[in-house]
């Protein structure tokens, strides 16, 4: 399996989703095993800014040249920025998953927001199980 | 493992790192590194692509050119050995069977390259239809391999490996020769809308051809290209993808195809249904169009136009070249002219966009220069 990175200090969800806290403020983005699978990120469809969303709920969508897939909230709360840049270069998510290509920030109700997600290990071995079956 | 067939590069493209998908019942290399490095390297340089999945059917024999007369659209008479055209297998309804490149070998000798998911209804529809008239029908897919080296390198990179006079074969031109010293076929010919060759060769050569290729192509820029960069390719020269622009169903006429049938000399399957069916006036006509809104359109969107959904996409994709996305749909044939606004239903959303003359993409010169047509 090629080698990807997930950084020890984020949580994952199943949906390959990552999640970073800063109190009750998480960023979101996809990692990197999701921007390889996708190949060239051509277009992010982002959320409006004050929406709120259910844990698992498609809140946006994400087109490569040949793929569509949805976003998937990894904690729910409410949308409380989004990374416009990415209208404008949405590479940035194949460029740098976990920085630049960030995609949005939920406001959690409680600071234990993200429990119930993958740390990196159990995420690396999530993957591992489905490049096995394919 | 796999239910699908494969090339005889299928290790050679793991080995590269190529994604694999299904593709007309083989397990084919859609990139290798991304799409839109592979698209730019074959607009500014070269790529390589295996396209052994595409099948090759011979009819030789004293009365072939009779036979393949009456099996394509395009004419066939005036066809030189040495030379290829563009055609379609109609059925008698008009509709498509195939679209296909013809092969004239020698006066009596043809073969066509025939689309991968088609070979086995082509082979029984040629059989059917002029087995018995003099003729003997081959089916060569197994034993024949495909490369397709397209860009404006191809040329300079090519004579690196071969005695052919490639500045001398001009465009829907072939040769018969070696390459990298191995007996082939080689055609001025592509199905991206930048100059190449396609390498006709026997499927044991593949894979000596196909290293020799990206050996002595390092120095040209080249690289291995994926059916993900074949299908932005051939979208942006507006060339029809079968399953997509044509059916069963499809009139080579609603296509767009009028160049490649010989309406007025006739003779061919379905040439009666195909007259009588633009004498009644088609209800659809391809067009091209152009995103004016962020977003892509895929096959199977809904066209829109005054609040009515119109038509269909048939195909859709980013263009690399023109950095706006692009596509091809059915439309009513009032509404496909250039110009016309019509929008396309993403996710419940209208996008605007804007039909356009294509190909989108056109001159793409030897030297590499695209130029966007609108």
């Amino acid at each position: 399996m090629a080698e990807y990175e997930f950084p020890a200090n984020l949580k994952y969800s199943a949906e390959d989703e990552w999640a970073r806290s800063e109190g009750d403020r998480i960023t979101v983005g996809i990692t990197d095993y999701a921007q390889s699978q996708l190949g060239d990120i051509v277009f992010v469809e982002l959320p409006e800014v004050g929406r709120v969303v259910e844990k698992g709920e498609p809140f946006g969508v994400i087109e490569s040249v040949k793929a569509v897939s949805d976003l998937y909230a990894p904690v729910a709360g409410e949308i409380v920025e989004v990374n416009a840049d990415l209208t404008e270069r949405p590479e940035q998510v194949n460029e740098d998953c976990y920085g630049d290509g960030w995609i949005v920030v939920i406001a959690v109700d409680d600071e234990n927001g993200s429990s119930g997600l993958l740390d990196a290990n159990g995420y690396r071995q999530h993957v591992e199980r489905r490049t096995k079956e394919s | 493992m796999t239910p699908y067939k494969r090339t005889p590069l299928a290790a050679a493209h793991r080995a590269l790192g190529a994604r694999m998908v299904e593709f007309g019942g083989f397990e084919m290399p859609v990139q290798y590194t991304s799409i839109l490095e592979e698209h730019a390297a074959v607009r500014e340089r070269a790529g390589l692509f295996d396209v052994s999945h595409m099948g090759r059917i011979r009819v030789c024999g004293p009365r072939a050119e009779a036979a393949v007369e009456r099996l394509v659209t395009c004419e066939v008479a005036s066809l030189r050995p040495g030379a290829v055209r563009y055609g379609c297998l109609c059925n008698e309804s008009g509709g498509t069977v195939d679209d296909v490149t013809v092969y004239r070998i020698a006066t009596d000798d043809f073969f066509f390259c025939v689309n991968a998911a088609n070979v086995e209804k082509d082979h029984r529809w040629i059989v059917e239809h002029v087995a018995g008239s003099g003729v003997s029908i081959e089916n060569s897919s197994e034993t024949s391999g495909l490369l397709a080296l397209q860009g404006p390198a191809a040329e300079k990179l090519l004579q690196t490996q071969t005695t052919l006079a490639l500045a001398g074969l001009r465009r829907f031109r072939f040769a018969e020769g070696r390459v990298d010293d191995r007996t082939v076929l080689v055609s001025r010919t592509g199905y991206t809308g930048s100059d190449g060759f396609e390498i006709y060769c026997g499927a044991s050569d593949l894979e000596a051809l196909w290293a020799g290729l990206l050996e002595a192509g390092a120095a040209f820029g080249l690289v291995p290209a994926g059916l993900g960069a074949r299908d932005t390719l051939r979208l942006e020269a507006a060339l029809p993808l079968y399953g997509h622009e044509l059916d069963d169903e499809t009139s080579p006429l609603e296509a767009g195809l009028d160049r490649f049938v010989k309406l007025d000399v006739g003779g061919f399957i379905g040439c009666e249904a195909i007259r009588a069916r633009k004498a009644a006036g088609h209800v659809r006509a391809l067009a091209g169009f152009i995103l004016e809104d962020p977003g892509v359109a895929r096959a199977g969107y809904v066209l829109s136009a005054g609040g009515r959904d119109v038509g269909v996409v048939t195909s859709g994709a980013p263009s690399p070249t023109l950095g706006r996305s692009i596509g091809l749909g059915w439309l009513p044939p009032a509404l496909s002219a250039k110009d016309t606004a019509i929008t396309v239903r993403v996710r419940a959303r209208e996008l605007r966009a804007r039909v356009v003359e294509t190909p989108f993409v056109r001159k793409v010169d030897r030297a590499g220069r695209a130029a966007g047509r609108n």
